[in-house]
């Protein structure tokens, strides 16, 4: 909030001292760049801002008919509510482990698969790697998941089938059915789909490395798994730390179109994520109050993760995300 | 982070500095050899594995055991999609408006707000940019935001698709981190001239501007095309604005709603076999057609994003 409040004020400052001078006649001077970015930036305080209105509801009793102005107030009994509510824990719970098991096993992948992108010195081989996998990352989530169900078919899916023929099982495991397996199918298809987009900012950090430091390396008689962890890794640690420290910010999402995407009745204790819950139950049953002060509770925790990394990255190499 | 491509021009980058392979860097090359191979095996089995389903006989296909090639070759999934059935067509021509005008209104967008920022003496910069960058860390939940859309009454309205995804502040990130690249005396020298701020932007800019422009135009119709959550949200009630993806979206979670997506498929065609589709064959039939404009946008894709990622992961 800090960082974001000094640019704000700065910003208001200068507006201040233009305005005491010239801020009309600044106006006119750029009007042709006020029409150019005016418009678009109304649509972002429509669409982005002013539904914030709307969290008033989470204090009332909100029906549509009567409206935000004429719903009876409530105080924080929606909120009250929500931590006496089993689902709502548990929806809490979900989306932590999902949301952790994600961000490790996206972070190790990406880091290791441009490790050994960057050891490949058949430059046609790693592009034809490259390429093929950065695909899945631009196929939708609905296609990813219908391939995540295709793929775990009890009766024909490709795992099952290897693990029978492997002799590991004898018989198809449901494993869409069971909660058990679903926060690792989350955090593995995860994998599956970006682990390729992922490794591009390690291996663009790998390419700034000083070649030097490799052959030094070398004279000393380092071998090459020796090099990769002398050089390699230390080198791209601070990217490594960046990108850890921004995962943070989305520990409190786990990814709503993934997760709801693979849910079923059957999978669903694991499967109910605070955005799922917030979608499935409160929207579609109608209690929209409540859905609403979930989504607050929510936003006001991602914000000050979000607050907390930007902080921590500022201590760790000076620069922030905003 | 520099990024030097110079390295990668060639077909096999710079020799190594030592002369003699040892065991160690035969065993690690194999290894890496190995596990690369077998990373693309895994990313794309699957693809091949729904395409080989979408051209076999649905009938057939409930025996199992199709891997890369369809058995019993047919071309009735598709043409049931295709030809007999109004609303997946209706779908794709809606999925193909959307990414095409929401591409460009998008790309415009963007254009004109990513130029205004990336002028140095925007006098509301230091305010505006804040205001945009916000939005991409918050959000109002779902639930205001469908009133609000009620409210301005967004449902049930193709402006839905166009509207509310048209300004992405990643990506005015990234493509002002591009213009700022470019050199401040083209501005002032076109300025001098008597150029107005229109001229500028889509004279001297935007042309110098191609590769991020390219790079933003594909991203935002890849994501045009693939979004469906928001025809759930606004659309659902309206099956003349349905999208592919919504109706593929349909499909998948009946079949996981219902206990064995085998039995439906062989109780769908118990009663006459001429019908000859199933949920899966629809399933793997439309998964295709939602990848395959996929397949062609993303060689221009490839070209550009990973440039556009690193430049947005530096300064965004």
């Amino acid at each position: 909030m800090k960082a974001l409040s000094t640019q704000g004020q700065t910003g208001q400052g200068a507006r201040r001292l233009g305005k005491k001078k010239s801020f009309m006649r600044l106006a006119y001077e750029q009007r042709q760049l006020l029409v150019l970015c005016i418009p678009f930036l109304l649509f972002v305080l429509v669409f982005n801002y002013l539904p914030v209105v709307g969290w008033t509801m989470a204090f009332q009793n909100f029906s549509p008919a009567k409206g935000i102005f004429g719903s009876d107030f409530v105080g924080m009994a929606n909120f009250v509510e929500a931590f006496n509510d089993t689902n709502f824990l548990n929806a809490i719970r979900n989306t932590l482990s999902t949301s952790f098991l994600k961000i490790i096993f996206s972070f190790f992948s990406a880091i290791l698969l441009a490790v050994m992108l960057n050891e490949v010195r058949i430059i046609a081989f790693k592009r034809t790697v490259q390429t093929i996998s950065y695909l899945p990352y631009f196929v939708s989530w609905v296609v990813a998941s219908n391939i995540v169900y295709m793929v775990l078919s009890p009766s024909d899916g490709i795992i099952n089938i290897l693990l029978m023929k492997m002799g590991l099982i004898s018989e198809g495991v449901p494993f869409m059915g069971e909660p058990k397996y679903f926060y690792m199918i989350i955090a593995l298809s995860n994998v599956w789909k970006n682990v390729g987009w992922n490794a591009i900012i390690y291996l663009s950090a790998m390419t700034g490395i000083d070649q030097e430091l490799y052959e030094a390396a070398a004279v000393d008689g380092a071998g090459r798994i020796r090099r990769i962890l002398a050089v390699t890794i230390p080198c791209i640690m601070p990217t490594i730390k960046i990108m850890l420290v921004l995962q943070i910010g989305h520990l409190m999402n786990a990814g709503f179109e993934h997760v709801y995407l693979l849910s079923n009745p059957s999978n669903i204790s694991a499967s109910r994520t605070i955005d799922v819950y917030v979608y499935t139950y409160a929207m579609k049953g109608g209690r929209l109050s409540y859905g609403t002060a979930i989504g607050i509770f929510n936003s006001t925790v991602s914000i000050a993760l979000i607050m907390i990394s930007n902080w921590v990255s500022k201590k760790i190499d000076g620069y922030g995300i905003f | 982070m520099a990024v030097k491509t110079s390295a990668s021009r060639g077909l096999v980058s710079k020799l190594p500095f030592y002369r003699r392979a040892t065991t160690e860097d035969i065993v690690l090359d194999v290894f890496i050899y190995v596990c690369l191979l077998l990373l693309c095996v895994v990313t794309i089995y699957p693809f091949l594995n729904t395409l080989a389903y979408s051209f076999n006989d649905a009938t057939d296909s409930i025996r199992g055991g199709i891997y890369l090639l369809p058995r019993e070759w047919t071309l009735r999934n598709y043409e049931k999609i295709l030809v007999g059935n109004p609303l997946i067509a209706r779908s794709i021509v809606n999925s193909a408006i959307r990414a095409i005008i929401g591409g460009a209104l998008s790309v415009f967008a963007t254009l004109c707000v990513s130029y205004v920022f990336s002028r140095k003496d925007f006098f509301l910069r230091k305010v505006l940019t804040p205001f945009l960058v916000f939005t991409m860390y918050f959000s109002g939940g779902i639930i205001p935001q469908f009133l609000l859309m009620r409210n301005l009454g967004l449902i049930n309205n193709f402006l839905v698709y166009l509207l509310l995804t048209m300004l992405s502040a990643y990506n005015v990130m990234v493509m002002r981190s591009y213009m700022d690249g470019l050199p401040d005396s083209l501005v002032e020298a076109a300025k001098i001239d008597g150029a107005s701020e229109y001229r500028i932007l889509f004279g001297i800019v935007l042309p110098l501007s191609m590769p991020v422009v390219a790079t933003i135009a594909l991203f935002v119709i890849v994501g045009q095309w693939n979004s469906w959550f928001d025809t759930m949200l606004y659309c659902s009630s309206e099956p003349k604005l349905t999208t592919l993806q919504y109706e593929l979206q349909k499909l998948l979670t009946s079949a996981q709603n219902i206990a064995s997506a085998d039995a439906a498929d062989a109780a769908m065609n118990s009663g006459d076999s001429k019908a000859a589709v199933t949920p899966t064959s629809i399933r793997t039939a439309m998964t295709i057609i939602a990848v395959v404009p996929i397949l062609f946008i993303y060689p221009f894709l490839q070209k550009y994003f990973v440039k556009g990622l690193t430049i947005g992961g530096v300064k965004g």
